[in-house]
Parts: C-alpha cells; structure tokens; sequence
C-alpha cells in the first residue's frame, strides 16, 4: 500500500501556442501508491487533464522525470500497464459492445476465444452481459461509460488514469457508477487516478485527494481522505464525509484567494 | 388535381424506401416529360413567342431544336445508320459499354490512388502541405488540354488506347476520393487517437482499425461523385483517342449531325445519364452492403433521430 507506483519528480509541462508558451504545469512532485486510487481537483484549466496525461504518456513532459514502478511512463504504456477512461466514451460506433471491449485484446494479439471469454467477464463485472451484441448507440450515457471501463480494464492494467469519467452523467447515475467503480477497484487492486472538478466526487471515491492551483499548475495540498472502508451509499450522509468535503472545499478557496 | 397533389408526400412517405424511390423517379420523369412537350406545343401554337406578346421563346420549338420525345424514343430503336441492321440503342449501349470499361478501371485506380494520397497525407504533414497545393490544382486545368497529352503519351508508352482513356477519366475521379477520405480517416475524436496509443497499437492498427472503419461512411459519397466524375472524364478522353467506337465518339458525330437528326444526339445523352446512374447505383448498393444505416451518411429524419437517440 505504501509503495510508489508511480512517480512524479518536478515535472513541468509547457505548450507552444500561436504568439507564445502555455505554462501547464510548474514543478509537480508527487508519489502515487500502489492500489490507491488518487483523485486530482482543481480549477479549470489548471492541468489535471494534462498532468493525467503525462502519466499516460500520451504528453511528454518539457522538463521533470515520470517513473511508473522503476520504468519510464513510455515504457509502462508499452507495456500496457494504462487502461484509460475520458470523460467521452469514445466507442467505435461500428463495433458492437463485446467487440468494442475486445479491441485492445485484438491489438495484443489474444485468440479470439480467449478475447470473447474476458470481454464477457469484463461486461459482467460492469453488469452489462446482456447488452454485449448491441450498438453503442443503443445504449445509455451512463451504459456507454460502463463500456469504455470495461474496454479499459479488460488486459488488466495495473494502472487506470480517468479523466472526468462521469463528468457528462446525471446526478444520479454518477453516484451509481461512482460505487460501481468503488467495487471493481476492490476486486482488481487497480491503481486509479481520477481527474474530476467535483468536490463531493473527489471525497466520496479517494484515499487522497491532490489540490492544483490554477495555471501554471501546481499540487498545493494533498489531503487523506480518512473515511472507513469500504465506503458505501451511506458514506455520504456521514459526518466525517461532511468534514472531507469541507477539507477539500478549503483548500481550493485557499488557491482562489491566493490569487 | 390540387387534393391529390398534397396527398401524394404522405401516400409516399408509408410506402417501402425502394419502391418510394422508384414512384418518384417516374412522376418527375412524367412531369419533365409534360413540361418539353407543353412548351413545344406552345411554341407551335403561338408561332415562337409567349402568348399574347411579341416577346421570343427562348428555345426554338420546331422538331430539329426539340425533337417530340416520342421521335426520340423511336429513334432509339431504328438503325443507327442507313442501310444497317443495329438499332440506335444496342449501338449506343455497346459504345456505352466500351467507355464503361475506360470509366470503371479509371474509377478503380483513381480512388484507389486518391485513397492512397489521404493515407499518405494523415501520416507526413510535409507531404500534406507541399502535394495539396497541386492536388487542388489538378482539378482547375481544363481536362480537354490534358486529355491529348496522355492519349499521346500513352500511345508512346504502348498502353491500349481504352487505358489512355481510363488514365485521363481516374484525373478526375482520385480527387474526390483523396478530399473526403482525408476528412474521413481523420474524423475519429482526438480522445479514440490517445486511446490506441494506451493499447500501443501500431500506426497500421491505427489505419484499419480506428481510421478507415471511421472513413468509411465520408468516402461513400466521394466514390459516387467520382463514379459520375469517372464516366465523363471517359467521354472526354475518347475525343482526342480518335476512337472508332465509344460513346465520346457516338456523342461527337451524333453532335455534328444534329440540325439533320437531332433525336440520336439525344439518344445518345440519355444512354450516357443512364450510365452514370447504373454507376452511382453500384456503388450505393456497396454502401448498403458495408455500412449499417445508422451510420450512413442520410437525410432520413427517422434515421437520424434513430442515430442521435442513443447517444443522450
């Protein structure tokens, strides 16, 4: 639990835009442990978007080292060890679901018996075996989100990087899939940060919860979310989730007056 | 008549998709009809002027400028030439068949080679932005000036004379495709891009998995401009080819002899339209075959409603 999976040494991100630079990030350090899931909050256009994709190697840090167990962050993704979940679905819309979760078993090269199998039990754990011959179009928002988790953990990545995952979902639906997330972490000891700009989200699913000032993007704070495990619907109506969400909602108006 | 003109959209609108198509096509083709006979009845009427003025028709009515379609029609089925035993339509269909050969394989390598380009442009942005330029180009020079060169170039090179033909008609028909499938291979969302990067897929898993399924329902449209784009640029090369047979050269002679016999000249328009039609008509039957109706590109309400509906 105390290992570092992934790390981050100074790590500062800037983009060249037309007419100048774009400081993202400014000298960001932080350990992320092994099977905890993390959750970055901050204002928008603050880089958690961009910091979640340096851990994925999807960017490439201007100055500053990412490590991911001993390994560069481009080698951990070409090792697979990222699933990957955006804010959008992103379903091919030509393959039905159970071909869409199988699509990054294809690209490793899995028979295509075993590749059914593990789809199949991936749609289960995400409770949708049945709709496994549907279109994604025939799907709800919240079912498609579903999907795109079960795509992402199919090749069992150690690692799951969530960029506002329930971002475009209903109150209601969130916090439904929020509980399923909880559940799937338990059952796979997946490592998972969790981009989002919701304070009670943020309370709700982390062990720790990293603060980021505006831009250029910094980790002003890191809070422990001491909240009993495992968390359930009643979480939320605990005092001590109260005093989290209260935590969290502090130190991001602290940045606010800074500023 | 006016009831039954504003029944007819909701008659048609339960009717099976195919059959509606086919009702349609025909009540225009008799209302086109009514208009060229009326018109020509009224410029024989009224002496080639509007009625009660003294203001000209625009078209002469007589029957060498605007031969009665029924003279047309039967022309169609008379010899073509004095003496000969070959009605107009079976000579007009085997010329017509000639030129579809030039026009197909022009159409074959020009998307195949307008595809290529897109692939090729999606992966080097130096060759994107130093080929566009004459790409775009390409379809600004007159296909008349081009034609005779390739014809003589061709000829040199010892191609068959049908090929030259299918060279110039693929000018016309890569540009279409090479636009649309660009557009097409790179129309996924910029988060699918990142998500084959996780997965460390390859620049041609990339291709065939998540490029040219998502280009597929934008090329559809391309191939049928450029199975249209194909036949005309085969009736244009076969002027210069001094061919003896083809539809370029039936269209050139009938053309010449037109104040004589005006009717072959529009036979020979007709058979080339129905050409182009049987043409575009393969390729959306392809396109029905390939991609689900949710997907195509359409103008059905219902399908798209059907398409949007799910996504909320």
């Amino acid at each position: 639990m105390t290992e570092a999976a992934m790390t981050l040494g100074n790590v500062s991100m800037v983009f060249d835009a037309d007419g100048g630079s774009v400081h993202a990030l400014e000298g960001v350090s932080l350990d992320i442990r092994d099977g905890e899931l993390l959750s970055l909050i901050g204002p928008s256009g603050c880089g958690k978007s961009t910091l979640l994709r340096l851990l994925g190697d999807l960017l490439v840090a201007t100055s500053g080292s990412v490590t991911v167990r001993g390994k560069s962050a481009e080698q951990a993704r070409l090792d697979r060890d990222y699933g990957m979940v955006f804010q959008a679905a992103t379903l091919l819309e030509w393959r039905r679901v159970a071909a869409n979760v199988e699509l990054p078993l294809e690209i490793m090269g899995v028979e295509p018996a075993e590749r059914k199998r593990r789809a199949a039990e991936m749609l289960d754990l995400v409770g949708l075996g049945q709709f496994a011959e549907h279109y994604p179009w025939q799907l709800s928002g919240g079912m498609q989100q579903r999907v795109s988790i079960a795509r992402a953990l199919v090749f069992h990545p150690s690692i799951l990087l969530m960029d506002e995952p329930f971002g475009a979902l209903d109150e209601m639906t969130r916090e439904r899939m929020q509980m399923e997330l909880l559940g799937i972490q338990e059952k796979t000891g997946t490592t998972i940060v969790f981009v989002t700009h919701s304070i009670p989200e943020a309370a709700f699913l982390s062990d720790r919860v990293a603060v980021m000032s505006r831009r250029p993007g910094r980790i002003t704070e890191v809070i422990d979310i001491d909240l009993a495990q495992p968390r359930v619907f009643d979480t939320r109506e605990d005092p001590d989730f109260f005093a989290a969400v209260t935590q969290v909602r502090e130190s991001l108006r602290s940045i606010e007056e800074a500023t | 008549m006016v009831e039954s003109v504003r029944t007819a959209p909701g008659r048609l609108r339960r009717m099976p998709a195919r059959v509606r198509t086919i009702v349609s096509f025909t009540l225009i083709l008799m209302v086109l009809a009514v208009l060229w006979e009326s018109y020509k009845w009224l410029g024989q009427t009224t002496g080639g002027v509007w009625p009660g003025t003294d203001i000209g028709l625009p078209v002469r009515t007589n029957n060498r400028a605007m031969p009665h379609l029924w003279d047309i029609v039967a022309a169609l089925f008379r010899p073509a030439r004095r003496g000969g035993d070959e009605v107009l339509l079976i000579t007009l269909l085997r010329a017509g068949l000639f030129t579809l050969r030039s026009a197909f394989t022009g159409f074959v390598f020009g998307s195949a080679f307008g595809f290529f380009l897109a692939i090729w442009f999606t992966r080097s942005s130096l060759a994107e932005r130093g080929l566009m330029p004459y790409v775009v180009a390409s379809q600004t020079v007159p296909l008349i000036a081009i034609a005779p060169m390739v014809v003589i170039w061709g000829g040199q090179a010892g191609l068959p004379t049908w090929l030259s033909v299918a060279v110039i008609s693929s000018y016309l028909s890569f540009f279409p495709v090479a636009i649309n499938a660009l557009r097409g291979l790179r129309s996924p969302p910029a988060t699918a891009t990142e998500l084959m990067k996780s997965y460390a897929a390859t620049p041609n898993e990339v291709l065939t998995k998540l490029q040219m399924p998502a280009a597929l329902p934008f090329l559809f449209p391309a191939l049928k401009i450029a199975a249209t784009a194909s036949v005309i640029g085969a009736i244009i090369g076969e002027l210069p080819a001094g061919l003896s047979v083809g539809l370029g050269r039936a269209l050139l002679s009938f053309a010449s002899s037109f104040s004589s016999a005006p009717e072959k000249l529009f036979g020979a328009v007709f058979v080339a339209a129905l050409l182009g039609l049987s043409f575009v008509g393969l390729v959306a039957l392809a396109e029905r075959r390939l991609i689900p109706a949710t997907r195509r590109v359409s103008h059905d309400p219902e399908i798209a409603a059907l398409a949007a509906g799910g996504t909320g």
